[in-house]
């Protein structure tokens, strides 16, 4: 233990936080202070680093404090909170039907998923359940998303590590599905796609061809990517045996989504606990092995083939009929509280309401898959080097939006 | 909320349906009747919790005997309502003997009017049960509940998400501290009686050196 204070070494609660300088310093006065056995045989100090918020490769704002020794991370501190807007406490003050749009706005990449997730907790809540063809418009929107969460993913990701030529690929590719889902609802980014019962929205005239039409269109473009990438020396080099995390850390970490499976259990909520008729498409779980930064590359990957098997499936056996199930005008769900849970891109997205009867949520807890993962960053970038913290970060796949929600 | 009426009424786009979003006491009595009273089939009371028997709820009522106060199924979801005081040992039980080895989530509900007036859940699963279940224990003012960081790692950050947000403290968190607002913030917005526009004003005068952050 430090003598230079009296307080708890693992609280910053009394730093001095005016400037950043100041913060970095006395966090080396209070953390760093070179522990007997943690001397390197230099007898250098640790050197603190900061990362970000302000930082291109966190993805937004992040701040990752690194405890270095030379190129090595002994340790690393996440401050997050930049982006929080206070998502929870805004929904017990809106009603249900009001809240149903703000939930897009915390993982913007995916908000079709947030809006799914929601839509249908709101729905267990009511007791109802969404017509057989609202709930394949629904799988069909969710799954394009998801491909468009990964593209844009794996773009980023891939200019992370220095690889430009993807970022442009996956761009390219994913402005289609944007333009799908502004052509069927007039939005590319935060889609508002369902209501609660279901669709607003029928789907237009030629909805089916332009899907269909994606569907081939992006198949050799994933192939283009994989030409790209996996066998290509340097991503390889900076992706094996990167940002290992074993299956039981895994789940002791609550990690969850691409990230878990990469570490190899096979665990998907569409196929362990169905929603929205996922029991009845046929599709795979990909799996990992070695669960790191290349293995979570190729579940994604191999991922974004099942999606593209899964909406070729809805498309075939979209059934006619309303969109709309019986909801009433006002919305006001029996005392009672509820938890739903969907497979978002990056993992379990789930949502605990309470009601107490009236118009508007007595509280609204969203499990964010992102917050969840990004405490495994820690345990992930461990004896790593700098360098690969930036390639773990995006392998982890975080949207700050929904990080600090 | 009702403290500040002028802000409600700003941030209500549609003042004159203002009564029907209030869930005051005064407003959700009225409107009850009324609808019973043309369309009272349309609007059962809806599902009530069904006691909830399984082996585990056996298992543990064994164990812990009155320490499990209830054991419910609502919409097809199992949870314990227990004491307080065993609340940790109901987890170790389900972490350790019923391969509950996922914790999905904790979060908290406030109802001030109650008098253990913040309800601390947790969110459980099991792989190779695929089974979810909830554990919720009521605790006072200023009662820590107990940490299950030392059960489940994910709990760290989920649990200073909800000393955040509530002020609940967790007894053997290795670093309860803040996590998504400044460390000197004054308040836990996710209380009720938190408004929705309240802002620490001081933090937002020093620090962004601005009047305010409206």
């Amino acid at each position: 233990m430090s003598e230079l204070t009296k307080t708890d070494p693992n609280s910053t609660a009394n730093l001095d936080l005016d400037t950043p300088e100041s913060q970095i310093e006395t966090y080396l006065h209070h953390r760093a202070a070179p522990q007997p056995e943690e001397r390197t045989y230099l007898d250098a100090n640790e050197l603190v680093l900061n990362m970000g918020p302000q930082h291109p490769s966190t993805h937004g704002v992040l701040r990752v404090i690194l405890k270095l020794d030379g190129e090595k991370v002994l340790g690393t501190e996440c401050i997050i909170g930049y982006l929080h807007r206070g998502v929870e406490k805004i929904a017990e003050n809106r009603t249900y039907t009001m809240f149903n749009p703000y939930v897009d706005r915390m993982d913007y990449v995916a908000a079709v998923s947030n809006g799914l997730g929601y839509c249908e907790a709101v729905e267990k809540l009511l007791n109802i359940e969404a017509p057989p063809r609202a709930q394949y418009i629904r799988v069909i929107l969710a799954e394009l998303n998801r491909l468009a969460s990964h593209m844009l993913w794996l773009g980023t990701h891939a200019l992370d590590i220095g690889a430009i030529t993807p970022l442009f690929y996956t761009f390219r590719d994913r402005e289609e599905i944007l333009k799908i889902f502004e052509k069927y609802c007039g939005a590319r980014l935060t889609t508002h796609a369902f209501r609660i019962g279901g669709c607003l929205y029928e789907t237009y005239d030629g909805f089916e061809q332009d899907v269909m039409k994606f569907v081939k269109f992006v198949r050799p473009k994933i192939d283009e990517y994989e030409a790209l990438l996996t066998t290509n020396r340097i991503w390889v080099e900076r992706t094996k045996g990167v940002g290992v995390i074993s299956a039981a850390d895994a789940i002791d970490l609550g990690v969850t989504g691409p990230v878990l499976r990469a570490s190899g259990v096979q665990w998907d909520l569409r196929k362990a606990q169905p929603y929205s008729g996922y029991e009845k498409f046929e599709f795979e779980i990909p799996t990992g092995t070695n669960g790191d930064t290349y293995d979570r590359y190729i579940v994604r990957i191999a991922e974004m083939h099942q999606s593209l098997r899964i909406i070729e499936q809805a498309v075939a056996g979209i059934p006619e009929g309303p969109i709309m199930g019986k909801v009433p005008k006002v919305m006001k769900p029996p005392v009672g509280e509820i938890y739903h849970s969907i497979e978002a891109p990056k993992g379990e997205l789930g949502y605990f309401i309470v009601s107490d009867g009236s118009t508007q949520p007595y509280r609204v807890r969203v499990r964010p898959p992102s917050f969840v993962n990004l405490q495994a960053l820690d345990k992930m970038v461990q004896g790593a080097l700098v360098a690969d913290v930036v390639a773990v970060i995006g392998t982890i796949d975080i949207v700050l939006g929904e990080v600090d929600r | 909320m009702t403290d500040e009426p002028k802000d409600q009424d700003r941030l209500n786009p549609h003042p004159e349906t203002a009564g029907a979003s209030q869930p005051t006491g005064q407003e959700k009595g009225a409107p009850k009747p009324a609808a019973a009273s043309h369309s009272a089939p349309a609007k059962p009371a809806g599902p009530t919790p069904q006691p909830w028997e399984a082996e585990i709820v056996d298992r543990l009522r064994a164990r812990l005997g009155s320490g499990i106060r209830e054991a419910n199924t609502y919409l097809g979801q199992n949870y314990f309502i227990v004491e307080p005081s065993v609340a940790y040992q109901v987890l170790e039980l389900l972490h350790d003997e019923v391969e509950f080895d996922y914790l999905v989530d904790v979060t908290a509900v406030h109802y001030p009017e109650r008098e253990y007036p913040f309800e601390v859940i947790w969110i459980l699963y099991s792989f190779v049960r695929n089974e979810r279940i909830r554990v919720k224990a009521s605790y006072r003012e200023n009662e820590p509940a107990p940490s299950a960081v030392s059960l489940w790692a994910t709990a760290n950050w989920l649990e200073r998400e909800v000393f955040d947000m509530f002020g609940i403290r967790f007894d053997g968190h290795p670093d309860l501290r803040r996590i998504l607002l400044p460390e000197d913030w004054q308040g836990h917005p996710l209380r009720k009686d938190y408004g929705i526009i309240q802002q620490d004003q001081q933090w937002v005068k020093i620090n962004l050196g601005i009047e305010s952050g409206q």
